[in-house]
């Protein structure tokens, strides 16, 4: 088992919504009936009141719990109390933290406190290298044998491509992927947001797309000579899609990641100057965003991923330049892929419930969620029209570095079932 | 101006054609009363006008601060050396606690991008930016326009080709706003590492070919921020090829032509001494516009009636 949370009873319900799951081949009226936390009947009916949907629950394979070192920006309760407000039934922290997740004793004290804990199931990564100085690996069969579901040095690369090429090969021994964050440092030093138009006008140093695709290209190189299946973190380019559509079609298995963010706004967000929009990789052009929406709905990305990253306020409440990378997504990921995407009509609802739930469950190992007679219940239901404004007082999340703050978004999580509990309802 | 009630002038963009005319009006105005024996104006008598410098500054600075005396305005500075600012308050709580005194106007120069805006946000002052790292400096913009309108007796359809260092000039960025604005025609000239990527998308033309400036009303030489070329940061291979390719020399300025600079000048790189102090060069009048223009804008901020308005009737009696 991989996932970690606290014990609970098992809960009955019955929900009458519209019940989307493609993996099923189902997009109909109906009733789901769920008892002592297991579906026991889903029944085609009536129809349901308007704007519900029922679907599998969600699953971020990319989020970062600040714990242990940085408990007030987030805990593994307010980081999981998040999870459960935003639909998800399963989410998997970075190992970015203080200290850095790169031995057993520290994995194994965070399951331990996830098992107390955690409102909804949790995974772990480790790290690639010891520290996430990219220049050791990390005792990986060790970590994997303690709980780690994948290793990555997210939110650095790894620069060396021997320490890549290692980390590929020795990741047969433990039997888990790699998930890559992609950038050349030597191209993103000094760099505060994507390198075009706006960053010239603006004076801001630039983080170009270049150093992303680079990197992909190197570790799908790799990948491919190795043999070895690749995770590739948060894109954010149109040539770095290109590069993945063309491994996978050459035969590498690889899957790819893309942030709400990244799918929804641009770099023109940054005029603003506010912090909120600052996030590594960062906000790239309309072009690039489109060619991630295409990907989505292609399958070239086939996962969701928050790259939920909380800040404490005062960290963020500076000039641009001195403001930290990230920023948080748990609460809002549904809503503003809804409202920017599919109410856009740029990709189907029943894509994107897909690429939230199923894809990053297969990428990374994890159990499909699945609405199924017999299946432990992930559900999530959601409110396709509710209107709600998004609010810094109101985030479950011990943070509120949104890129959505002060905006109106269409859809609501009404309810959130993770492994046959009811963990919010609305 | 932005249309808040407090106005501020953060960058160019705050600012209309219309602005600009009025404010620069304003600053000729102002200029007269620069050659009495008696310089200082009531206008802003019992204003206070903090200056909040986090960055070296020689000219900005002693321009700012002798414009708010000039009309008769307390002025009270800050460096960052030496206060609390070195003790790790964050700019936010510098802003707040100067909030106290009741300032009118803070001028705000400050490494950081957005860092004046930051400041307009926790004050109920009036906010000048004097300078926010790479972004925007638009008193600069203003004066340089001035000092054009003066020499040139017009601004539409005056061509300006600025050369050098676009890539960290926030004077670049404000220039090329500011000039469009009032139907100037810029064109930036740079080896290719210095120029931005995109830049042109502002609107205005650019190149790397130093030949350009030859058809040009103005030509405007940027300072070489030399510490940018240390090894391993090095845009330029030296500054000796840069002097040969992009170097401001008397051969490469036309009879006719006039030649700015913001200051300091890094004599022998990016301009050669010959043409710094030729008849041609503008710089000392840049200077002195930089006065006259400081004024009519802390004037215009504190005592212009609204927005979009013709110049105000100011009293130099």
């Amino acid at each position: 088992m991989s996932l970690f949370c606290r014990n609970g009873r098992r809960d009955s319900l019955t929900v009458r919504a519209r019940i989307v799951d493609a993996g099923e081949g189902l997009d109909a009226q109906g009733t789901v009936t769920v008892e002592d936390g297991i579906v026991t009947a889903v029944e085609t009916g009536p129809a349901a009141p308007t704007g519900l949907v029922l679907a599998p629950a969600f699953v971020d394979p990319h989020v970062h719990l600040r714990t242990p070192g940085r408990e007030d920006e987030e805990t593994i309760v307010s980081g999981t109390e998040a999870a459960a407000a935003g639909g998800y039934c399963a989410i998997v922290a970075m190992p970015n933290t203080d200290p850095v997740v790169d031995t057993a004793s520290v994995l194994q004290a965070l399951v331990e406190r996830a098992r107390e804990e955690a409102l909804v199931p949790t995974g772990f990564t480790a790290a690639i290298s010891k520290g996430q100085r990219g220049e050791e690996l990390t005792e990986m069969a060790e970590l994997a044998a303690a709980g780690a579901l994948a290793f990555t040095d997210d939110g650095k690369p790894v620069a060396s491509a021997q320490l890549m090429r290692r980390a590929l090969a020795y990741s047969a021994v433990a039997q888990r992927p790699l998930a890559l964050h992609c950038e050349e440092p030597t191209l993103t030093r000094d760099g505060h947001m994507h390198e075009g138009a706006v960053s010239a006008e603006l004076g801001l140093g630039g983080w170009p797309s270049v150093a992303e695709t680079l990197m992909v290209e190197r570790d799908l190189a790799l990948a491919t000579y190795e043999a070895r299946p690749l995770h590739l973190q948060h894109l954010s380019a149109r040539a770095s899609v290109d590069a993945v559509r063309r491994a996978r079609l050459a035969g590498l298995a690889v899957s790819a990641e893309a942030s709400p963010h990244h799918l929804c706004a641009t770099d023109e967000a940054v005029r603003s100057l506010d912090p909120n929009v600052k996030m590594n990789p960062p906000l790239r052009t309309e072009d690039d965003r489109r060619a991630l929406v295409e990907a989505l709905v292609d399958g070239t990305i086939d996962c969701v991923a928050t790259d939920h990253a909380p800040h404490a306020r005062h960290e963020k409440d500076v000039p641009f330049e001195e403001a930290p990378f990230g920023v948080t997504g748990l609460e809002t990921a549904f809503a503003a892929l809804n409202t920017y995407l599919v109410r856009e009509g740029e990709v189907p609802l029943a894509t994107v419930l897909e690429r939230m739930s199923a894809g990053p469950a297969r990428a990374l190992g994890l159990p499909v969620p699945r609405i199924a007679v017999g299946e432990p219940a992930n559900l999530v239901l959601l409110d396709l029209d509710a209107e709600w404004v998004v609010r810094e007082d109101a985030f479950r999340s011990r943070s509120a570095n949104s890129w959505l703050l002060g905006r109106t978004l269409v859809g609501a999580v009404v309810k959130t079932v993770a492994d046959g509990r009811v963990v919010y309802a609305a | 101006m932005s249309t808040e009630a407090r106005r501020h002038l953060l960058g160019i963009a705050d600012l209309s054609r219309v602005d600009v005319e009025r404010m620069l009006d304003t600053a000729r105005a102002l200029e007269r009363t620069l050659d009495r024996e008696m310089k200082k104006l009531p206008a802003l008598r019992g204003r206070l006008v903090v200056n909040l410098f986090y960055e070296s500054s020689t000219r900005t600075l002693a321009s700012f601060e002798l414009a708010a005396k000039r009309l008769s305005a307390d002025t009270m500075t800050l460096r960052s050396s030496g206060s609390s600012v070195d003790k790790g308050e964050s700019l936010r709580d510098t802003a707040l606690t100067l909030g106290a005194y009741d300032p009118d106007v803070v001028v705000v120069r400050h490494p950081q991008i957005g860092a004046a805006k930051l400041v307009a946000s926790s004050t109920d002052a009036h906010v000048v930016n004097a300078g926010d790292g790479k972004h925007q400096h638009p008193t600069q913009a203003l004066l340089d326009l001035f000092t054009i309108r003066e020499a040139l007796g017009r601004l539409d359809g005056v061509s300006v080709a600025i050369v050098g260092d676009v890539l960290h000039s926030r004077v670049a960025r404000s220039l090329v706003e500011a000039l469009l604005l009032v139907g100037a025609e810029p064109v930036l000239v740079a080896p290719p590492t210095l120029l931005p990527r995109g830049i042109e998308e502002m609107g205005c033309a650019a190149t790397t070919a130093i030949d350009a400036i030859a058809d040009v009303d103005v030509v405007y030489v940027l300072r070489m921020q030399s510490e940018r070329m240390q090894p391993g940061a090095a845009f330029v291979p030296s500054l000796r090829e840069y002097t040969a390719l992009y170097g401001v020399t008397p051969e490469r300025v036309r009879p006719g032509q006039v030649v700015m600079h913001p200051g300091p000048m890094n004599r022998g790189i990016e301009i050669d001494p010959r043409v710094a102090d030729s008849g041609a060069s503008l710089v000392t009048t840049q200077v002195r516009s930089g006065l006259v223009v400081r004024m009519a804008v802390l004037y215009d901020l504190l005592i212009a009636p609204g927005l979009h308005v013709a110049a105000p009737a100011l009293e130099v009696a």
